[in-house]
């Protein structure tokens, strides 16, 4: 086993298993939601590509990738075809960092949630360049609303993990999963004695990734109804695919790190059926809870108006996520000062 | 107070977005109403109104009309055409030629209103489609009627208890009333 551990076949390894987990992931998550929104609103989803469905997103693929390539004219035909690359990569590159196992991770970074947040920024440039490059004004509208709302929801997102970066004293998400072993308590969703906040700060963490990952109810980035698809507008076949792909990835980071964070990454909840083999499954058993709740989401609640989403996070998230900030401040030090002067 | 009053508000809004998720979550979970439709259709409604058809007579498994005309009377947009002659060894006319022209006609019923034998009603046929209108300019309604009988003859063959639908063929899934299936869930 020891080959294992040599550096190029290490990344090769990652490389692999990575866009293998991504574009499953991508593929199927389209279905899950479709699947997911026909049983909410009472219909069967997509039932007839193979058994029950499950050839939808081959099929969809092939679709995808037969279609011409369209490049219209007066763009900017690099930034136009580096988009889709580009908002592409960031998640790639956030998910050599996640643990998914107590072994399973390409790369143990001691910074390694500051690599996730800050590639997880870059994703709002590559719609930002999308929609610029496409000279649309649907797209470039879009492009506008995905930076000041990615802004906009990057600050109580920020305060929440400065908020938990205060519990757990490190950036390396492996020892933030260690911290958290033995039994669902000890997750940080349920450190109420840390901070009495804590599930709400989980809350918070939560609608902010919908905003960052431009979902609904926070889809301002492809309104359908306003602005035709956003900043994909001009974009056919894979080019669209990919940023469809990109969406996917990004909530599937999302979902990973909130796990990672505030679920107990790969811990059991139980200390029971623990171990390299029932670590990956329950890490993924986690992450797709998360990812599930994102579709329920998606299909309960309409899109908000731009106003109302800059006013929540603004007028709501903020004001509490700098309250908890300066709750789990007073909780951890006050007992240290009041020793130091009495 | 305006502080309490703020936080009461936030409160109060996460927990009807709670609520709104419990009532979708309640939905997912309760059976599909939707049908799968080119292979299963829903029963048509009795007020259904689809082109007109003749009334098969349980007695005589023929039509009841007479050609007498009225509802070619009755008829708003002058689409019913009827035609009648007395056969042999029979007391009334018996309809020879009936040719209803579907593109006028605006499903009133005034012609059903009319009808004193009540010979004609409305069919539940809703898949009425041609690549052509010449299809629907002279519809024979006598030749439908044959066709009609030869489909339930094959389908409840006589002298047998009614069994539950075989399979129809696509072309008139609405006209054989099917048995009420459990739903696919």
């Amino acid at each position: 086993m020891s080959f294992l551990f040599i550096e190029p076949v290490r990344i090769l390894l990652y490389l692999v298993g990575i866009c293998a987990f991504v574009g499953a992931n991508a593929a199927y998550l389209v279905l899950a939601e479709r699947k997911g929104a026909g049983r909410i609103q009472r219909r069967p989803g997509p039932n007839e590509a193979g058994y029950a469905g499950w050839l939808q997103p081959v099929a969809d693929g092939i679709k995808l990738l037969s279609k011409q390539v369209m490049i219209p004219p007066g763009t900017d035909r690099l930034l136009f075809c580096l988009a889709p690359l580009m908002v592409m990569a960031p998640p790639l590159i956030c998910l050599t960092v996640i643990p998914f196992g107590e072994n399973l991770f390409a790369r143990n970074i001691n910074l390694g949630l500051l690599l996730v947040f800050s590639l997880g920024s870059i994703n709002v440039m590559a719609l930002m360049l999308g929609g610029w490059a496409s000279r649309n004004k649907y797209a470039v509208i879009s492009a506008a609303r995905v930076v000041s709302q990615n802004v906009a929801y990057e600050i109580p997102m920020l305060l929440v993990v400065i908020t938990l970066l205060m519990v757990t004293g490190t950036m390396n998400l492996n020892e933030i999963v260690q911290q958290q072993g033995g039994g669902f308590w000890h997750w940080n969703f349920f450190k109420v004695w840390v901070n009495p906040l804590m599930p709400v700060t989980f809350v918070i963490f939560f609608i902010c990734m919908l905003a960052e990952t431009n979902r609904a109810p926070f889809d301002m980035a492809e309104a359908e109804s306003e602005l035709v698809a956003g900043a994909f507008t001009e974009y056919g076949g894979m080019g669209f695919g990919v940023f469809f792909m990109a969406e996917y990835a990004n909530i599937v980071v999302g979902c990973s790190t909130a796990t990672v964070l505030f679920l107990g990454g790969w811990q059991s909840p139980f200390i029971i059926l623990s171990g390299p083999v029932f670590g990956p499954l329950w890490f993924l058993a986690k992450m797709y809870a998360l990812i599930l709740t994102v579709i329920w989401v998606r299909w309960t609640f309409p899109r908000t108006q731009f106003y109302g989403l800059l006013n929540l996070s603004w007028k709501i998230l903020i004001p509490i996520s700098l309250f908890t900030l300066l709750l789990t401040g007073a909780v951890m030090k006050l007992p240290l000062l009041l020793h130091h002067l009495f | 107070m305006k502080m309490k009053a703020a936080i009461l508000e936030v409160y109060t809004g996460f927990v009807s977005l709670l609520t709104g998720m419990r009532i979708t979550l309640g939905q997912a979970f309760k059976p599909v109403i939707t049908v799968p439709y080119p292979r299963r259709t829903l029963k048509m409604p009795a007020r259904f109104r689809g082109h007109i058809q003749f009334v098969i007579d349980p007695e005589t498994g023929k039509s009841r009309c007479t050609a007498c005309k009225l509802c070619e009377r009755a008829c708003p947009s002058e689409c019913i055409s009827v035609d009648g002659a007395k056969l042999e060894g029979q007391k009334t006319k018996s309809v020879t030629d009936y040719k209803l022209n579907f593109t006028t006609c605006s499903l009133c019923g005034s012609c059903i209103e009319a009808c004193p034998f009540d010979a004609i009603e409305f069919s539940k046929d809703y898949n009425v489609v041609a690549l052509s209108r010449d299809e629907f300019n002279h519809m024979d309604l006598i030749q439908r009627l044959a066709a009609r009988r030869e489909a339930s003859m094959q389908n409840q063959p006589p002298a047998a208890p009614p069994e539950p639908a075989a399979p129809t063929p696509a072309a008139t899934p609405a006209a054989t009333p099917q048995p009420e299936e459990p739903k696919v869930s």
